[in-house]
């Protein structure tokens, strides 16, 4: 990076940057002609005799009314090139100024994809997202005027300077007389301020970092009770904060006020000076005037020099301080992630460590003295085994390529693995540790993420789409950017071997049944709404499969446990509004919170005649729970869990059952009607046992859903009625399958249902199709939808997708139950029989299965060779096994 | 079944006989009522105890596991509460029960049953009652077998 910002925008914008200094220079005429004309107007066209006229311009001659039109012509024209001009220059600085942040934000982002791993142990994520986003952001209003402002500027007081020296050398000295005061002075109080200002951004920095500390670790918080510690650190940092924005306050006013107190306090000299001048003689009192008229000039460009100098050192500032966090020791070379071989030959071979240095860069030289060696064969199946201290996680950190040692040499046949750029590592090789990260975004974007290393085929742009790309990419490298289209194919086909999206996703499944998380992500996709529209075929199988499972729940005699929508019948496992709508809203017209409210509704309810009975209802519930939770204290999870009213607005019902006592349904308001209605809304018949909705109210309710649907046409309705010929694309895949609601009270029906589901898919053959549709799942940010356990599957299936020539395991299973960790281990075993299975493993007895174990201890290899010949009494291997 | 007959049921369970018929409705509507066919197991030898259930309607058998395979122990009806010393003890269940034919039972949480031992002395100290008889009972037999063996013992010597 550039030592400077000056640097950085000569570097870059020069020539941008001398453009806007000629089209400032060039709009200068103009500007003085603009304020020229106004008085030939008046002098020349309309305050003058008519006999001088007619006059001649450019050789035709005018009368005078001919004349003024004419000058009013010009002075049109001059109004409209000098807004051209201010308009083009202030849009001209702005794109200048947002190209170079633009490139800045890019410089920066890069150089942290550069940081050596350990830097990110000292560097928090909050700190980085400040600098880059937030600190960068006024760099971009300095860049557009850096050089044209205090160009145009510096020249307008040098001209009016010479102007006044000719008039009179000594008040124009007297003129300038304090400058040299302000040019020692403002500096001084500048580097006060300046100081101050970096402290700003540290303390901003701190606090960003800490505001992102807290919110990762919002548990950590509330379980141990420390809201208010966190509270008063926080109130220290804003305070801390406070205090130096106070001071900047106070040391920007201040030179704002010597500045000023300096502007004005100069024609106090002229007035005195000047006037002593004048009365003995020695000076016109035309010059005198002349000189202060001058003075007055400079007063503008001297203040915007000054304003200039203020923005100009706080953009050095905040630049010297970006440079100090990203100008760090010990970067990936740039070559290392941008060099793409041109072939690709697999890595296989003897693999020989020598002397590789184990230790971090802030450890002491005594730590794994000498480093590691060893040698094995490739491809075979490596075990290394090795408790806390071993080094055997920083081996396999230098075998993935994560961590390059200081000393030491790492080859595996042909390849030297320590010089080999990303693209080798990162592509031949892969690596699973015990920490996985994901990115939000679906589960397939995730399992697809190791194949997108460059973009493979272009985006499908049409006409507009392609020409609005190159202006896009066009622009990105005027702004020295990647020019790669982040919308185009990047998915390496090849690479996971596969020929085509249809075969990529068949494959995508088989890597998931090897780690053992193909029945997780197809109860992921059980749960998931697709678009009938976008997989037809899996719509039609859904809807054969909701028939099925109902002749098999009649079959199993256990029909019972499901209670299915019956357009002509009460269903008493649903809600009353539920059973009201019977279907799913497809937007906000019926908010299921405010159903109560909606005019349509109530108009169907008074149509049916049940309007006033639904509120007499709703008047039982709320005495029912008024009764009832009278005892219970407001804090308690009862409410939370049971009450059809919160504990807070349990006196609000109290009062309104209170006052609407003698009152008969058809008495009450509005508002009490609609309170009184919501909790009718939502009974649900066979879970509440308030034996409310009886068997004649439950047929008027299929009467009023009849009602309901007709009222609101046929199609194109808000509501997604249930229709057992109809697929519901606002429910669940499983809500589909099962078109019905499990019925109350019915112990482990839930699992019982599941398998059968199961089983009806098996058999129509959906499970594949469901499982694609698990893949669209969205994991959330860094995969916090998914278990640790998923995330861990997901992570290994992800580098076992790109087919590695060697696949690096550190403990990354050791988060899953013993069973799936065994089947896991023999699928990646068989999946790997001709490739590199390079696995660190968290048990010892874990190696009996690999071709090959290696102890190591203290950075050391003690043992190698098969596990059966190794795990005898005596060895450091059999120790381990034993203590399990 | 609706909450009011539900709380009159519960009322004539002898732990619950002394509470109020308010905090039994409560009690019955944070329950779940469950319905069970019949030889549906309700929970195993073994299960973790979660719950403790009254019955409603119907039966069930109390099955022990024997050298000589299942056998029914017991049989309880209706107003009887059953599960509920796992609770207590936060041990898993000492016998499997199963539903003799159709079976209605209101299943109330551990949470709740815990909370309600809480809140009223009186189901409290009918609990430790209950406790202290069978803690009586087992030390009885436990008195009668040691006396059985030494008896056998003195023959045989």
């Amino acid at each position: 990076m550039e030592s400077t910002i000056f640097k950085f925008v000569l570097k870059y914008s020069l020539r941008e940057q001398i453009l806007l200094l000629v089209l400032t220079v060039a709009s200068f005429p103009f500007f003085y002609l603009l304020l020229y004309l106004p008085k030939v107007i008046v002098n020349e066209a309309i305050d003058t005799d008519a006999s001088a006229f007619p006059v001649e311009v450019f050789g035709v001659e005018l009368g005078q009314i001919e004349y003024l039109l004419t000058l009013c012509a010009a002075f049109l024209g001059l109004v409209l090139v000098n807004g051209g001009f201010k308009y083009f220059l202030n849009v001209y600085r702005g794109v200048v100024g947002e190209r170079m942040l633009r490139r800045l934000r890019y410089d920066l982002f890069v150089r942290m994809l550069r940081f050596p791993l350990p830097r990110f142990r000292r560097t928090s994520q909050g700190e980085l997202v400040s600098t880059i986003v937030a600190e960068t952001e006024p760099l971009g209003g300095y860049i557009g005027d850096s050089i044209a402002l205090p160009a145009f500027q510096g020249g307008m007081l040098v001209t009016l300077l010479i102007f006044m020296f000719i008039e009179d050398p000594v008040l124009g000295a007297a003129a300038i007389a304090l400058y040299p005061i302000q040019a020692w002075l403002i500096p001084k109080l500048q580097k006060k301020l300046n100081a101050r200002k970096k402290e700003k951004i540290r303390l901003a920095r701190a606090l960003s970092e800490r505001i992102g500390e807290v919110a990762t670790g919002i548990r950590e918080i509330h379980t141990h009770d420390t809201t208010r510690l966190e509270r008063a650190d926080y109130t220290g940092r804003v305070g801390d904060i406070y205090r130096v924005r106070v001071q900047i306050y106070r040391l920007k006013f201040f030179i704002k006020f010597i500045n000023n107190f300096i502007a004005q306090i100069t024609p106090f000299f002229f007035y005195s000076i000047g006037g002593y001048l004048v009365i003995e003689g020695d000076l016109t009192f035309g010059s005198l005037v002349a000189v202060i008229a001058a003075y007055e000039k400079l007063a503008d460009p001297w203040k915007e020099l000054l304003n200039f100098y203020q923005v100009k050192e706080d953009a050095k500032g905040k630049y010297e301080l970006l440079l100090e966090s990203f100008q760090v020791p010990g970067m990936i070379e740039q070559e290392q992630i941008d060099v793409e071989p041109e072939t690709q030959t697999p890595i296989t071979g003897v693999l020989v460590a020598t002397n590789l240095d184990l230790k971090e860069e802030d450890e002491s030289e005594t730590t794994f003295p000498g480093g590691l060696s060893l040698t094995a064969d490739l491809p075979a199946s490596l075990a290394i085994v090795g408790g806390p201290g071993s080094g055997s996680d920083r081996f396999a950190h230098i075998l993935a390529g994560l961590k390059r040692p200081a000393t030491g040499q790492l080859l595996a046949g042909a390849f030297d693995l320590l010089t080999s750029p990303e693209a080798v590592t990162g592509r031949q090789i892969a690596y699973v540790g015990p920490e996985t990260s994901l990115f939000s975004g679906t589960l397939r974007d995730n399992l697809l993420y190791g194949l997108k290393h460059r973009p493979i085929r272009d985006a499908a742009y049409d006409g507009p789409g392609r020409a609005q790309w190159e202006r896009r990419r066009t622009e990105a490298a005027r702004a020295g950017n990647s020019l790669h289209d982040f919308h185009a194919d990047w998915i390496d086909y090849a690479g996971a071997g596969v020929a085509d999206v249809d075969s990529m996703r068949a494959r995508a499944i088989e890597v998931l049944s090897i780690v053992d998380m193909d029945d997780d992500v197809y109860q992921l996709g059980l749960q998931s709404s697709v678009a009938p529209d976008a997989v037809p075929e899996l719509a039609r199988g859904v809807l054969e499969a909701r028939k099925m499972l109902r002749t098999r729940l009649a079959d199993l005699r256990v029909a019972h446990l499901v209670d299915p929508f019956d357009r002509d019948a009460y269903n008493v496992n649903m809600t009353v509004a539920e059973n009201l709508l019977f279907g799913t809203p497809k937007d906000r017209t019926f908010d299921p919170e405010d159903l109560a409210g909606n005019a349509y509704v109530r108009k169907v309810l008074d149509d049916v005649g049940l309007m006033d009975d639904f509120v007499g209802i709703g008047r039982q519930v709320a005495e029912v729970m008024v009764d009832l939770f009278a005892d219970v204290e407001p804090g308690s999870e009862l409410f939370e869990q049971f009450s059809f009213i919160s504990a807070e607005d349990l006196p609000e019902f109290r009062g309104l059952l209170a006052r609407t006592e003698s009152d008969r349904p058809d008495d009450l308001d509005g508002d009490d009607r609609t309170m009184f209605l919501s909790l009718t809304f939502r009974l649900v018949p066979a879970r509440h046992r308030l034996g409310l909705i009886d068997e004649p109210m439950q047929e008027r309710l299929v009467l009023a859903r009849r009602r309901f649907s007709e009222g609101l046409g046929a199609d194109r309705t808000p509501i997604e009625f249930f229709d057992p010929e109809r697929y519901n694309a606002s429910v669940s895949i499983l809500d589909n399958i099962l078109f019905g609601r499990l019925a109350y009270g019915r112990q482990r029906s839930a699992q019982r249902i599941g398998g059968l589901i199961g089983e009806v898919v098996d058999a129509l053959d959906l499970r594949r199709a469901i499982t694609e549709c698990g893949l669209d799942y969205p994991v959330g940010i860094a995969g916090s939808r998914l278990s640790t356990a998923q995330r861990q599957k997901l992570a290994i299936a992800r580098s076992v997708l790109k087919r590695p020539d060697v696949l690096v395991i550190d403990r990354a299973t050791a988060a899953l139950d013993a069973s799936a960790q065994d089947r896991i281990l023999d699928n990646l075993l068989k999946e790997f029989g001709s490739r590199a299975l390079i696995w660190v493993v968290h048990r010892a007895s874990l190696a009996e299965r690999f071709d090959e174990t290696i102890v190591l201890e203290g950075g050391k290899v003690v043992e190698q060779g098969a596990f059966a010949e190794l795990n005898r009494p005596g060895t450091v291997l059999h120790r381990m096994a034993l203590a399990g | 079944m609706d909450l009011k007959t539900e709380a009159e049921m519960l009322h004539k369970v002898p732990m619950f006989s002394r509470l109020e018929l308010s905090k039994l409705k409560l009690l019955a509507f944070t329950s779940e009522l469950c319905t069970f066919d019949g030889g549906e197991v309700l929970f195993e030898a073994g299960d973790a105890a979660d719950s403790a259930y009254v019955i409603m309607e119907g039966e069930v058998e109390i099955v022990v596991e024997t050298g000589a395979g299942p056998v029914v122990e017991g049989v309880l009806g209706p107003n009887e509460l059953f599960g509920e010393l796992g609770v207590l003890t936060n041990s898993p269940r000492s016998a499997t029960i199963r539903a003799r034919d159709g079976l209605v039972a209101l299943r109330i949480s551990d949470e709740m049953f815990l909370k309600l031992l809480a809140e009223n002395p009186e189901a409290a100290l009918d609990v430790m009652r209950q406790l202290s008889d069978k803690l009586v009972r087992s030390q009885d037999q436990f008195i009668g077998l040691q006396k059985q063996l030494r008896e056998q013992e003195s023959v045989r010597a």
